[in-house]
């Protein structure tokens, strides 16, 4: 373990001053110091996914624990929650102590297995909520992401069961019958491309009758990648009423359109589908004032061939990690609607709080644990495959635009990345 | 141009020199010998991913009086992944030197993928894809309504004003998405007409007219009448309670046919169920294009088959 | 380089007219000529030649138009050419005697074309060849049987022929 000395950072209030690092917490001083220069650039608490995918294990050809958590951490990310749609599912305490134990070992960042609410994520019963919460673990974040707890009766007992362990349900909002072999936003694009539309209204009734269970049980509900304007309507009106919600927007759907289906390009096939532009202008609002309590990846690698095909033969998913600070950037920052300090909340102190992740509470005060990233707001660069860490290449930003480099990311104290670079040999004390 | 993809792709100009074009192959077929050396040395590869017969036959008779030579690749019921195998056959096809790929796929989108891939280096024409557009068989029902109602003053016109009504399961149709987007282009007046769940959501934003009654349609005396194919599959969906419901509220029938004006035509770009979407009455009348719709499709086909594929670069 | 006008109307008229009166010479009076002329200034010569053969001799020639397009040798190696029109007179060419008739005779090539086209339309009893300049070049071992005027060229050269129907006057220049 590395002891900093970290010159001339603008920390997220906007103060600009050094800090230290010793035996992986903050500290007042320290000697003997690697002093990493931080004139111009941005301190940013360690950055939380709340909801990544690391396909490990099952479809280690997309990605690993390790291959995703590089790119986490490349991404500035100290903490990712790793979805429980794994081979086998995350819905023994089993799985997810394995994912867990493998983050651990890696080291890159702190990795929290997201247990299955339903066994096998098949939707007919819960699966072993309790051991996994009990285990090494500790898991408190349980949803079968990828489907939705369509069953109204099932939502509410997972609901209830989970408050028995202080845990939430983070549910991928869905209606199944209505969306039936969809492919994309259904509007006027749709119908002209001849593919299946995906009706906003799947994804808001869904929300509506959750929030509405949450509130009749008294049950914490996290809504997963909010992405049209009626959702956040729906959520708006909960919050207004008391019902204890949060809700994530992906980065993507705060940057992107439906408009990029156009082409038939299937690096733009997202579960759930890229939407409006009145969407998007909507979520960044939300974002900006509170309605939506965070950001989360969604960071869904594929291999190539599960992308070099017709649309509708296509896999749903994007990488998101590498790039998720860069879009927020651009979608939030850069057009005033939020400030370094707002990107702190939406990409750590919040999503720590509502996974119930430990040491994200007083970042950069003495005594909390040394998880930030260093970050260029200055910089802009044409992102390409050069910029991903993990093993698939499905994003949909190559060849775009995009502000802002990660220089710097240290995790529990020991540096990830330095100089804009992964750090091979991680410095373990 | 270089591939045929969309007739939303077609300028009004691009789309009457296919006409015109068509027009010389029509006459060309009516000669002792109908071939034509125009694409000899080429080479055409039907691929079909999908079954049907008609327009492959149709492919392959315009390439061959082209003097192409013709393979055909049905890759129905390979056992190649689904996702690996437009790419792995595109890049067979590439080696085995395909000038021009006719494709007809299941999934929307697939020619344009096919021709944006980078996986071969040949002329793409659209053969159908799934419910996004069937490019060829939008130009031969223009030729068809120009032929029909212009004569052999047909050369170098449009179809302006001439009143259009396409009935049936619009959203599931390619055929319409097609006719719709050229018929606009030409000037022409397009109603749709179909139960409010066989029309795409934003059909409000389409160049057209949206109806629910078909008789409605009938007595607004269009010029042409032009009835789609309905799969009686999609009553097991909820797009609507019954094929006798269907056919009496939206099917052609002898009664329509006698308040349909003398010189209206009616088409259907086949297969017709006979009785559902359309009697026998209507189909075989005189007013009925549908044999020359088939006959026209090759012509058309000759002349996409020619633009694309018979000039080398500027 | 400016245009220099080699033929006027006049100069054209007059070609024209002993072009016919050659073509009905050589058949001997008669009366089952088709003239096709090739798209697009042949097919006006085409129709101004059978005018003066019917005005000479009444319902001795009918005129047509024999597009070339699809039978070029060199469609690949151009940006895609649009065809134009053929029109064969009722009652075909099988047995007749057909002219062709182009305005520029220059490699021949087009030439050639015409022939493999009319060998898929029908059986003539002759094919002969008219045409209103002449201007060397051949690469094919082809020669027209009336030429309106010999006009030797350079490759370099350009001959533009206008004609009053297309044109708005009837000219030849060379530039």
């Amino acid at each position: 373990m590395t002891t900093f000395h970290v010159k001339g950072a603008t920390l997220p209030d906007g103060t600009r001053r050094d800090f230290f690092v010793e035996n992986g917490v903050f500290v007042d001083s320290a000697s003997n110091a690697t002093v990493l220069d931080a004139d111009g650039l941005q301190a940013l608490p360690g950055l939380v996914d709340l909801h990544t995918h690391l396909r490990e294990p099952g479809f280690e050809q997309s990605e690993t624990v390790l291959t995703g958590s590089r790119a986490a951490a490349s991404g500035g990310f100290t903490a990712v929650f790793a979805m429980a749609n794994t081979s086998p599912v995350s819905d023994t305490a089993g799985v997810v102590e394995q994912v867990k134990a493998l983050g651990d070992a890696h080291g890159y960042v702190t990795v929290r297995p997201i247990g299955a609410v339903t066994v096998g994520l098949e939707g007919q019963r819960l699966s072993e909520i309790g051991a996994m919460a009990q285990s090494r673990a500790q898991v408190r974040v349980f949803s079968d992401d990828g489907k939705c707890v369509s069953d109204a009766l099932l939502m509410r007992r997972a609901l209830e069961y989970v408050k028995t362990f202080g845990g939430v349900i983070a549910q991928h909002s869905q209606e199944p019958r209505l969306t039936e072999g969809a492919q994309m936003n259904e509007g006027a694009l749709s119908g002209e491309l001849g593919l299946a539309g995906w009706p906003a209204v799947a994804e808001e009734a869904i929300i509506a009758r959750d929030v509405l269970l949450a509130q009749h049980v008294g049950a914490r509900l996290h809504v997963c990648h909010v992405s049209t304007a009626g959702s956040v309507d729906v959520i708006r009106w909960a919050k207004a009423r008391g019902i204890d919600v949060t809700a994530e927007v992906t980065p993507h759907h705060l940057l992107l359109t439906e408009q990029l289906a156009s082409g038939y390009d299937s690096r733009f096939k997202v579960n759930p589908p890229l939407r409006r532009d009145d969407d998007v202008q909507a979520l960044r609002e939300a974002l900006a004032d509170g309605t939506i309590d965070i950001v989360a990846t969604d960071h869904a690698p594929h291999p190539l061939e599960a992308k070099e095909c017709a649309w509708d033969e296509a896999a749903f998913g994007m990488v998101g990690l590498e790039s998720a600070l860069s879009v927020v950037q651009a979608a939030v920052v850069d057009t005033g609607l939020l400030s370094f300090a707002d990107v702190a909340r939406v990409l750590s102190g919040a999503p720590a709080r509502i996974g119930l992740l430990d040491g994200y509470g007083a970042p950069f005060t003495v005594g909390a644990p040394a998880n930030f990233t260093l970050y260029d707001p200055a910089a802009r660069s044409v992102f390409g495959v050069e910029h991903l860490h993990g093993k698939s290449v499905n994003s949909p930003y190559l060849g775009r635009e995009l502000p802002g480099r990660v220089v710097a990311t240290v995790h529990g104290g020991v540096a990830t990345v330095l100089e804009g670079l992964l750090v091979e040999e991680l410095a373990r004390g | 141009m270089k591939h045929l993809l969309s007739t939303k792709d077609l300028s009004r100009d691009e789309a009457v020199q296919i006409l015109d074009l068509a027009e010389d192959m029509a006459q060309a077929g009516t000669r002792e010998v109908k071939k034509l050396p125009a694409l000899r040395g080429r080479t055409v590869v039907n691929l079909f991913f999908e079954d049907s017969t008609r327009t492959k036959i149709s492919f392959e008779a315009a390439a061959k009086r082209l003097s192409a030579d013709v393979i055909n690749f049905t890759a129905k019921g390979s056992s190649v992944s689904k996702g690996e195998s437009l790419k792995d056959t595109a890049q067979t096809l590439a080696a085995i030197g395909a000038d021009g790929v006719v494709i007809r796929h299941h999934s929307s989108g697939a020619p344009r993928v096919l021709a944006q891939s980078g996986w071969i280096d040949a002329g793409v024409v659209n053969a159908g894809d799934g419910t996004h557009e069937h490019p060829t068989q939008g130009l031969l029902d223009a030729f068809t309504m120009r032929k029909r109602l212009h004569g052999d003053a047909s050369r170098g016109r449009a179809l302006d004003g001439v009143t259009v009504t396409i009935v049936g399961d619009i959203l599931h149709s390619r055929v319409a998405r097609s006719n719709v987007w050229l018929l606009e282009t030409l000037g022409a007046e397009v109603t749709l007409v179909a139960p409010a769940t066989l029309l795409p959501v934003g059909v409000d934003t389409w160049p057209v007219a949206v109806g629910y009654d078909l008789d409605a349609a009938v007595a607004a005396k269009p010029d042409v009448l032009m009835m789609l194919r309905i799969q009686s599959e999609r009553m097991n969906a909820a797009f609507f309670p019954t094929a006798r419901e269907y056919s009496r509220q939206w099917g052609f029938d002898d009664e329509r046919l006698a308040r349909l004006p003398a010189a209206s035509l009616v088409m259907h770009p086949g297969p017709m169920n006979r009785g559902l979407e359309i009697s026998s009455g209507a189909a075989d009348s005189a007013r009925s294009t549908i044999i020359e719709q088939v006959a026209n499709g090759v012509s058309i086909r000759m002349a996409v088959l020619y633009l694309l594929l018979a000039g080398g670069a500027a | 380089m400016t245009a220099r006008s080699v033929l006027q109307q006049d100069d054209i008229t007059r070609a024209l007219t002993r072009i016919s009166h050659e073509i009905l010479e050589s058949s001997r009076g008669a009366s089952d000529l088709v003239l096709l002329g090739i798209p697009t200034r042949g097919v006006i010569l085409a129709e101004r030649i059978a005018a003066t053969l019917n005005g000479i001799e009444a319902g001795s020639a009918v005129a047509g138009s024999l597009d070339v397009t699809m039978y070029r040798d060199d469609l690949a190696k151009n940006p895609t050419r649009v065809s134009a029109p053929t029109q064969i007179p009722d009652g075909g060419i099988d047995g007749k005697t057909v002219v062709l008739v182009d305005d520029v005779l220059y490699s021949g090539r087009t030439i050639r074309a015409a022939l493999d086209a009319i060998n898929d339309i029908g059986r003539p009893k002759a094919v002969r060849l008219a045409v209103l300049v002449d201007r060397g070049h051949r690469e094919l071992p082809i020669r027209a049987d009336f030429v309106g005027k010999n006009l030797p060229s350079s490759a370099d050269e350009r001959i533009n022929v206008r004609l009053t129907e297309i044109d708005g006057a009837d000219e030849v220049t060379i530039e």
